[in-house]
């Protein structure tokens, strides 16, 4: 609708806040009748990312939760950015998905400007710029990793603009969990194998420990060589198999005695009636 | 000081005002860490324009209020924005110049920012009329915006949007006879 407080300038793109008053109104309504209006789907996530001697690993579990349903058993928490570079999203969902595509076509656009690679601090700058200037609403909550001329990175960034830049870093509903599983065995310079097997450990804590998390654990290995991405690389929740059998064979009981009595029964009454087949 | 060109005395005097309330916005956090984002009180939260009941654009055919095309009214909901995040989108690429242009007239003197805002005015005249989509090439080149993707280029496009505003109101605005 053109915005009818001022119909004689032309719209202006971005976001629009005409229909915030009656969305206010209308929830109000709603909670007056006691329903609760839609929300936002959130992912509910365990994001964990670690740097190790040859560059950084990311794990992401795959559990997307509506509320307290699972909206999606398999979804895609670890987003590409840059051939070197890759982001894993917590938080609502939809936020997570635009942010992360925005910040990759920025960085793309930038990269062609500038005739270089894309560094892990672009990335950062721009995201941390954008969520504070957006105040919190842009509820996502990002872990940005990757590998450019200048070394390995880790950056956190929080939904108000906050950034940390630590060698492990764990984000998300199960990033209590997560997190405990870095602080007991983290060590500088970790191989490849041993630093994968940490972080499966730390994102199958979150699993376990956490609701909004679950499903299976995605690896994303960056190293200056190349990109590694192990998607589905352990399925700690698998429904567990029987181990034995609970039918019984028959003979397994013995038969001690058996009665016959037959049940005599006497025609009484015998009826015809015609049922209409048209 | 700092000095702006404005194109009448309506855009200069809102210039002086989103200055003002700039000024006075503090950008902070309450204590439950919610964000704020004005806490110098009510005169730094209002809309630009107070509104007269009886003359403004909600007036229907009958004049009064048109609820079917304007929706409920109340005195707050006009006077006070609606969301938080309101003035400061609206204000946001105005404030940002600003910044900008300030450093650039404590670094560079101050022919710099006179120069750029001169470039900016001359571009921004490249348009068709008023009601018609334009691309503002020129303007986005020089502002930098063709090498960034942001909100303004996803979300609510003016080139798609349903609604075209009225030509004779709009042209008649942008000459100055309104």
């Amino acid at each position: 609708m053109l915005s009818n407080s001022r119909p004689c300038q032309p719209q202006s793109a971005g976001f629009s806040f005409e229909n915030t008053r009656r969305n206010a109104v209308l929830e109000g309504n709603l909670s007056e009748l006691g329903y609760s209006s839609p929300k936002a789907r959130k992912t509910g996530t365990t994001i964990a990312g670690i740097v190790f001697k040859d560059g950084v690993i990311l794990g992401a579990d795959t559990r997307a939760t509506d509320d307290m349903v699972v909206a999606d058993k398999n979804c895609m928490k670890i987003h590409y950015i840059a051939p070197n570079i890759y982001c894993c999203g917590a938080g609502v969902a939809a936020d997570a998905e635009v942010t992360t595509q925005m910040m990759s076509s920025n960085v793309e656009l930038h990269s062609l400007s500038t005739g270089r690679p894309p560094l892990v601090v672009t990335v950062t700058r721009q995201l941390k710029q954008m969520l504070f200037r957006y105040q919190g609403h842009i509820g996502s909550s990002l872990i940005v990793g990757g590998v450019d001329v200048t070394g390995a990175h880790l950056y956190s960034v929080y939904p108000h603009g906050s950034y940390d830049k630590l060698p492990f870093l764990t984000m998300g509903s199960g990033a209590g969990a997560a997190i405990s599983i870095f602080e007991d065995r983290y060590r500088p310079n970790m191989e490849l194998e041993e630093a994968k097997k940490l972080v499966r450990d730390a994102i199958t804590a979150g699993i376990f420990c956490d609701l909004g998390s679950g499903s299976n654990v995605d690896l994303c290995v960056i190293t200056q060589a190349g990109v590694q991405y192990l998607r589905g690389y352990d399925q700690p929740a698998q429904k567990g198999k029987r181990e034995g059998q609970y039918k019984y064979k028959p003979g397994t009981t013995a038969v001690l005695t058996k009665t016959v009595t037959p049940l005599p029964l006497d025609v009484v009454d015998e009826s015809i009636q015609l049922m209409d087949t048209q | 000081m700092y000095l702006t060109y404005a194109k009448n005395k309506s855009e200069a005097e809102s210039l002086n005002r989103s200055w003002r309330s700039k000024q006075s916005e503090t950008g902070g956090k309450d204590g439950t860490g919610r964000a704020v984002a004005n806490t110098r009180g009510l005169r730094s939260q209002l809309k630009d324009s107070v509104p007269v009941t009886g003359m403004g654009p909600q007036v229907g055919a009958y004049g009064v209020q048109d609820t079917l095309r304007s929706g409920f009214s109340s005195v707050k909901n006009e006077l006070l924005p609606s969301h938080v995040l309101e003035l400061s989108e609206k204000n946001f690429q105005l404030n940002q110049d600003k910044m900008n242009f300030s450093n650039l007239r404590n670094i560079q003197g101050l022919h710099a920012p006179l120069k750029l805002q001169m470039e900016y005015r001359a571009a921004r005249q490249i348009q068709r009329l008023p009601f018609l989509q334009s691309s503002h090439l020129a303007l986005d080149t020089l502002k930098g915006n063709d090498e960034s993707i942001s909100f303004e280029d996803i979300l609510n496009d003016p080139a798609q949007s349903e609604m075209m505003g009225e030509p004779h109101i709009m042209v008649e605005y942008k000459l100055g006879m309104m």
